[in-house]
């Protein structure tokens, strides 16, 4: 079971009550761009086994969005974090490494 | 003008606890930015509390506030006062980013009371209930079932519920089954 904290309400919750919403901290091509950023922006995923990115939604507590950092494989979560940012916090990337000595941030 | 109904039209049930639609129950949506001094003070100066601290509710269904999430407070009153109390507040609030809608007819509230209050609500909602992690003063908005609920403890053993009042029925009639007499868990003494 994958039990995440909404950093918006404090709240711990398993996550049936939140609503998963896609990979995070992608940049958007919208009107103007050409158009293989355009596909790349709308399909194009990394999707690597291990730690991601991702938005997810509170979606029967508070109603918000954050972000959460997670593995994949072992669901282990760690850390969640405003939606309100186009940067992974520090403290964020710093759990993880104490986790995955391996795992760099990518460029 | 018609008279106003509740979502269960007084609809009980009596089983391991006991469940009852609370009745016609003023209730006021307000959302804004919980920092502004304009708004607090707007808001203590019309309901009479202060803007509650994350989760946290003051009072209960018969006069309280509720906090719903960082942006939104749900305020009770009674049926009949609520339209005045929105229009005090819009009046209080111009010029203040903010919104004012009453919800007292698109809301259901329940009332449930008996000692096994806690295990009833466990079987439906995914949240810790033991006493001491979900006590008086703390309002909790999750799921029952599959639908959107949010509950508090008014008194020990009493809790307050309150979710949409399109699925009122439905609630009801989940509490029915999972409440019937003789399915007492025990698990929260």
């Amino acid at each position: 079971m994958l039990k995440l904290t909404c950093p918006n309400c404090g709240v711990t919750g398993e996550e049936t009550e939140f609503h998963p919403g896609g990979e995070a901290h992608l940049k958007r091509f919208g009107p103007g761009s050409s158009d293989d950023e355009f596909r790349d922006y709308l399909f194009q995923r990394v999707n690597p086994r291990g730690v991601h990115f991702e938005r997810w939604r509170h979606q029967y507590g508070c109603g918000k969005w954050f972000h959460a950092a997670r593995c994949t494989q072992t669901l282990e979560v760690f850390g969640t974090y405003t939606a309100q940012t186009s940067e992974i916090p520090q403290n964020i990337i710093d759990a993880i490494k104490s986790r995955r000595p391996d795992w760099e941030p990518e460029a | 003008m018609s008279d106003p109904v509740t979502g269960l039209k007084g609809a009980h049930f009596t089983g391991d606890i006991s469940v009852t639609d609370a009745g016609l129950i003023g209730m006021i949506s307000i959302r804004g930015d919980f920092n502004a001094p304009a708004f607090r003070n707007a808001v203590a100066a019309v309901t009479g509390h202060a803007v509650p601290e994350t989760r946290a509710i003051s009072g209960d269904a018969t006069g309280g506030l509720a906090w719903m999430s960082p942006d939104e407070l749900l305020y009770f009153c009674s049926y009949a006062e609520a339209p005045s109390k929105a229009d005090a507040l819009s009046d209080q609030l111009t010029g203040t980013h903010h919104m004012v809608a009453v919800i007292s007819d698109a809301r259901a509230v329940f009332r449930l009371s008996g000692a096994g209050v806690r295990d009833v609500l466990a079987k439906g909602a995914p949240v810790d209930l033991d006493p001491a992690r979900m006590g008086a003063g703390e309002i909790r908005r999750t799921r029952l079932g599959q639908v959107a609920v949010a509950f508090w403890f008014a008194e020990r053993d009493v809790v307050e519920l309150v979710c949409f009042r399109s699925v009122a029925g439905f609630v009801m009639d989940w509490f029915e089954v999972t409440a019937h007499a003789g399915s007492e868990v025990g698990f929260h003494g």
